[in-house]
């Protein structure tokens, strides 16, 4: 019954709430390996394209923020190491932590180190498909093997943000304990991208 | 209990170390050079040189500097800085003057971390988080150039 109603539920394909993110068990029941692989990335595809990871992984130019990913405020270019303009770097106003503000309503995020993803690992405006494609790909992922991939994912302090990103900012769904799950699936299963 | 060192002077607070930096220096250290903006770190008036970086004081903890080196416009010393005094001197930078103490403190930041002479668009990026109501910004970038020229960068 549980796996008819997991099926069902796969096959409406459901829009997930920004909090929900399924775990590699409720997958299982895709029979063939190939499409159980992809469909577990889909599902990763749900963290890679939160405003809170997208932001940072923009494909031309400086940042984005917020969930409608509007350009970054103030105007800050990505300089030649990631790390914004010289007299204008990230940690000018991002520290080590998130800092809620002392006179008005939210928060400025904050975590050590703090900088854009490179541009090879720029995905706004890509299909799933294509960040899959590239987020495996050593020349353009930072020389990362599956194994580091998934270290990446399930340890990284900055990735782990996304779900920690401070007052006034949703979280990326689900846990960073269970996108590493999912990228473990993901690899065990053949590491296969979606269409 | 907060110790730092602010203008070369070693200092030590026993007030609520999450207050803004910005707070202490003006309430407690009564350094009114630097300024409040917005709050926010949106417009950069209330920029520090925290280690020898810019540093927006509005959006950094007091437990944040334990052990650091903050410097406030009111310290500044160096060729760089001089140079910018002489440039917004000579072009009448200010209009109203609420924003030229965060601008002059990212101005010498830049004109410190440049090889060369800085370009418009290296400028521009520079100051892009330095926010003027008098929009004096053609006056920066001109003094800007000015100072890298006194400095022969």
């Amino acid at each position: 019954m549980r796996v008819m109603i997991q099926t069902a539920a796969l096959m409406l394909a459901l829009p997930l709430g920004a909090e929900e993110l399924r775990g590699p068990e409720f997958f299982e029941s895709i029979a063939d390996q190939n499409e159980r692989s992809a469909a577990l990335f889909t599902e990763m595809g749900a963290v890679l394209t939160h405003p809170r990871c997208l932001n940072c992984h923009p494909v031309t130019g400086g940042p984005t923020q917020g969930d409608d990913m509007r350009p970054h405020s103030p105007p800050v270019i990505r300089g030649e190491a990631d790390f914004g303009a010289a007299a204008m770097n990230c940690n000018t106003c991002h520290s080590a932590d998130n800092v809620e503000f002392a006179s008005a309503p939210g928060s400025i995020p904050g975590h050590e180190p703090w900088m854009l993803a490179p541009a090879s690992m720029g995905w706004q405006g890509l299909t799933l498909g294509e960040i899959c494609e590239q987020i495996k790909d050593p020349e353009r992922n930072g020389g990362k093997t599956l194994e580091a991939l998934w270290e990446h994912n399930a340890h990284d302090g900055l990735v782990g943000w996304g779900w920690h990103p401070g007052e006034g900012r949703e979280p990326a769904p689900g846990s960073q304990e269970l996108f590493g799950q999912l990228t473990r699936a993901w690899i065990d299963t053949g590491a296969i991208c979606p269409e | 209990m907060t110790q730092f060192i602010v203008n070369g002077q070693d200092v030590t607070l026993d007030i609520d170390p999450d207050i803004p930096l910005l707070w202490a220096l003006r309430d407690d250290l009564h350094l009114t050079g630097t300024k409040f903006g917005c709050g926010v770190a949106q417009c950069g008036a209330c920029t520090v040189m925290l280690n020898g970086m810019p540093r927006r004081s509005c959006v950094t903890p007091l437990s944040m500097v334990e052990g650091s080196e903050v410097t406030t416009i009111e310290g500044m010393t160096g060729p760089e800085i001089e140079a910018v005094k002489a440039a917004w001197v000579a072009i009448d930078v200010p209009q109203c003057g609420w924003c030229q103490s965060g601008q002059i403190m990212s101005a010498t930041a830049l004109l410190q971390q440049s090889a060369s002479a800085p370009t418009d668009a290296e400028i521009d990026a520079a100051m892009a988080g330095n926010v003027c109501r008098c929009a004096t910004y053609v006056r920066v970038r001109a003094a800007i150039h000015d100072a890298a020229r006194t400095l022969e960068l």
